[in-house]
């Protein structure tokens, strides 16, 4: 077991610091995002009755797309660098090797989103219950990076690993993209109006993320193989 | 009990016809401290037999055992190093050498990894980013990244890939020293010849040839080596 957590402690020491140095996919989905959220705010003409309908679906089209661009990364640099191999060579725990590259993939996808949450709120001009939306946007970001990078390790044996990878993982991420959304909706508060009742959906995507981790650290090992 | 056994060891890429495995039925044994010396023409196997003993590779059919355990389950005996370096360019050489050396649970492991730098000629550049060093300087690195758990197998593939003359001395010093077992396919025979203790030569994924001995001096082995390596 100590053995595993030194693994893991050193597998996540590496990812961050290749990332904080190479800053490619952090920069890259800040700047996707932001620009993604100033589209939509031109696209839409949105009055007090449909914002809160309307805004948590544009956070989340943004965060899912900026979060496959970070996910798809993350195992096709190892694998163009032939990286990939060298941690293959070595006596490591494969699941180990997965929960450093969901703890990597949820840190920059974070970043992301602690950049364009602000420009969301001010652009859109909505009130906000912060606590219930940080909840939100943790625990959907947790259930993306997930099934994301077992889906991420898939694609990248295949050629055309870029389509590979929203289309192996936005079919199965339904789930989790709709609890996540309907648990965004009800942090947005619009005056005058009732906030949208919570019901169940965050027990639901606790439940998703969990289902969905537990998983993807079992099927991670048949994913990573390649020949 | 041998260092390293093929036995009837087949093997094939994903999508490869049955037909036309990328290694078929070689039968192989090395006793620890023997140098193999891996030759053939490009697609013959050498390095589907490298990647299989490196445990990256499945076997289709047949074993490959590395001191009697499955090669897959052996990496810790085994260091690999191939024209492909292994290292991230963001991290320093000594960044690389700690995070591997974690990996695979070496003591003292800052220590270590000094040392191993300062015998490939390489203490100047510890703290600079491997991306920044020269493709000769990335390959001594990977050389010292191979040999940071000890390993007592060693699988070089290639690993003369942007080594100058003066560079290879060390890599014969340090994989030479000890009883330590290698594996090795290059393309310059010459750097075979100063490293191998015999040869097996690879056609189309079976081993045509296998020599006890080897010897630059030695005419006749040599002579029988290289036929076998022009009809292949």
């Amino acid at each position: 077991m100590s053995r595993f957590v030194g693994q893991l402690q050193t597998l996540i020491w590496k990812e961050l610091l290749v990332e904080a140095r190479g800053r490619e996919t952090v920069l890259a989905g800040a700047v996707f995002a932001l620009l993604v959220l100033v589209v939509f705010n031109f696209a839409f003409d949105l009055r007090v009755e449909n914002v809160a309908a309307v805004a948590p679906g544009v956070l989340w089209v943004t965060v899912t797309f900026a979060g496959v661009l970070s996910l798809g990364r993350s195992f096709s640099r190892e694998r163009d660098r032939r990286t990939l191999d060298g941690l293959l060579l070595a006596p490591i725990d494969r699941s180990a090797l997965y929960l450093a590259k969901v703890v990597a993939s949820v840190a920059s996808m974070l970043l992301v989103e602690v950049i364009a949450l602000p420009a969301f709120i001010g652009l859109f001009n909505l009130t906000v219950d912060l606590p219930l939306l940080v909840a939100a946007l943790v625990l959907g970001t947790l259930g993306l990076a997930g099934v994301g990078t077992l889906f991420a390790a898939i694609a990248a044996h295949t050629r055309a690993r870029d389509v590979m990878l929203p289309l192996l993982l936005f079919p199965i991420q339904v789930p989790v993209i709709l609890a996540t959304v309907k648990s965004t909706g009800a942090a947005i508060r619009v005056p005058g109006l009732d906030p949208p009742e919570l019901g169940q959906w965050l027990g639901l995507l606790i439940a998703f993320d969990a289902l969905f981790l537990g998983l993807s650290v079992v099927l991670f090992d048949y994913a990573i193989e390649e020949e | 009990m041998s260092a390293l056994s093929a036995q009837g060891l087949t093997a094939r890429y994903p999508g490869q016809p049955v037909s036309r495995p990328a290694l078929l039925d070689v039968d192989l044994d090395l006793e620890r401290g023997e140098r193999l010396l891996l030759l053939g023409p490009n697609g013959a196997g050498k390095s589907t037999f490298i990647r299989v003993f490196a445990g990256l590779m499945h076997a289709a059919r047949g074993k490959a055992l590395v001191a009697g355990h499955p090669a897959r389950a052996a990496r810790e005996m085994v260091g690999v190093v191939s024209h492909a370096t292994f290292l991230y360019d963001e991290l320093t050489a000594a960044e690389n050498l700690r995070f591997y050396g974690q990996l695979y649970g070496v003591p003292d492991v800052a220590e270590r990894g000094a040392a191993l730098l300062e015998r490939v000629g390489l203490t100047h550049a510890a703290e600079v980013q491997v991306g920044r060093l020269s493709r000769g300087q990335q390959q001594r690195v990977a050389i010292a990244r191979a040999l940071l758990h000890d390993p007592p197998v060693l699988l070089l593939d290639e690993p003369d890939t942007g080594l100058d003359a003066g560079a290879f001395g060390p890599l014969e010093e340090l994989t030479t020293s000890g009883e330590r077992t290698v594996v090795l396919t290059t393309h310059n025979l010459s750097n075979g010849l100063r490293l191998g203790t015999r040869a097996a030569v690879l056609s189309r994924g079976r081993l045509v040839h296998q020599q006890p001995g080897l010897s630059s001096v030695d005419g006749v082995p040599l002579g029988h080596l290289l036929e076998e390596l022009a009809r292949a």
